[in-house]
C-alpha cells in the first residue's frame, strides 16, 4: 500500500464518504471491488459509511456459502470493518421488504465504542428509504457499485 | 471547478467510458479541472493499448491517450483490478513473469488510495459506471 498518501497530506480534511452497494454479492465482481475500496480508504481518516439497497442487502446475508461457486467467500469481511473504524452500514428497509428479508437475516457486525468504554454495538442500521435519501444527501462523496 | 472522475464499466461494452470521455473533454472546455480520472473494475480495460476496434469506430484508449497529452491529464488504473483483468505496466509484467505488457500511453498503474485521494480533494468526484 506504499500509494497511500499520509491520511493527513490533504491538511486534515475530513469528507462524509458513503460507497452505496446496490448488486448481489456474487454474480459480478462489483461487491467484493467495492469493498477493497472501503478497507483503502480507512486509511485516509474520512468519515466512511455504507448503504446496501436493491439486491445489495444480499451482500450482508447470514451463513453464505459459496463452495458451490468456486468463488471466495468474503462476507467475512464485513464482521471486520468495526477494527477499521468503519461503524455505519445503513440498510435499506424497503430493500428488505421486497426481498422477503428482516434484519435477523443479516450478519451480526458489531464494533466497540471507544466513547462508550468500549462498549459493543451494532453497526447495521435498518432505515427508510425516505432516511437512506436524507443520508445521502448529506455526503461529500457517493460512490456507488 | 476542480472533478475527480471515477470509470467502473469497460470500452465498447458499457456507455460509461464514453459518457466519462466526453463529460471529461467538455469540462477542459469549460476551463474546469480534473483532478484525476480513476479507472476501476472492467474500467481498467480502457487502459490498454492492444484494444483495435474497426477503423469506422472510436479508439477509446486513443481519445483518452490523447486527451491526457492536450491536457496533461493523470489517468490512473487500479493495480488490483488491473492485474485481475491482464492490464499491466512494464514493471508488473516483469514482476509477474509476464512475457508483455500492455498498458496504454498515458495511463499508469497505481493503488485505490488514487480513488480515496481523489474524492479529497476534488470538488467533486463524478461516477460512471452502472
Amino acid at each position: 500500500m506504499s500509494d497511500i498518501e499520509a491520511p493527513d497530506a490533504e491538511g486534515g480534511v475530513v469528507k462524509k464518504f458513503m460507497f452505496v452497494n446496490r448488486k448481489s454479492p456474487h454474480g459480478t465482481v462489483y461487491a467484493v471491488e467495492s469493498l477493497e475500496v472501503v478497507l483503502i480508504s480507512a486509511a485516509f481518516d474520512q468519515d466512511v459509511s455504507l448503504a446496501f439497497l436493491d439486491d445489495g442487502v444480499f451482500q450482508i446475508v447470514k451463513q453464505q456459502d459459496t463452495s458451490g461457486l468456486g468463488i471466495k467467500n468474503f462476507s467475512p469481511a464485513y464482521r471486520a470493518l468495526g477494527d477499521f473504524e468503519i461503524t455505519k452500514l445503513y440498510v435499506e428497509q424497503e430493500a428488505l421488504d421486497e426481498r422477503g428479508l428482516t434484519a435477523d437475516d443479516l450478519m451480526e457486525i458489531m464494533y466497540e465504542d471507544e466513547d462508550d468504554d468500549y462498549e459493543e454495538k451494532p453497526s447495521v442500521r435498518v432505515v427508510g428509504r425516505g432516511e437512506l435519501s436524507k443520508l445521502m444527501s448529506e455526503q461529500d462523496v457517493l460512490l456507488s457499485f | 471547478m476542480k472533478f475527480g472522475i471515477l470509470v467502473t464499466e469497460g470500452p465498447y461494452q458499457h456507455q460509461a467510458s464514453d459518457t466519462a470521455y466526453q463529460f471529461t473533454k467538455a469540462a477542459l472546455e469549460k476551463g474546469h479541472e480534473i483532478f484525476r480520472v480513476f479507472f476501476y473494475n472492467d474500467g481498467v480495460n480502457n487502459g490498454t493499448r492492444l484494444m483495435v476496434p474497426p477503423q469506422d469506430d472510436r479508439n477509446l484508449q486513443k481519445n483518452w491517450t490523447e486527451l491526457a497529452e492536450e491536457h496533461q491529464l493523470d489517468l490512473v488504473v487500479c493495480v488490483a483490478a488491473a492485474q485481475r483483468r491482464g492490464v499491466l505496466d512494464a514493471s508488473e509484467a516483469k514482476r509477474a513473469g509476464k512475457d508483455a505488457d500492455n498498458i496504454a500511453p498515458g495511463f499508469r498503474i497505481s493503488g485505490l488510495g488514487q480513488l480515496v485521494e481523489a474524492g479529497i480533494i476534488a470538488d467533486r468526484l463524478m461516477v460512471f459506471g452502472d
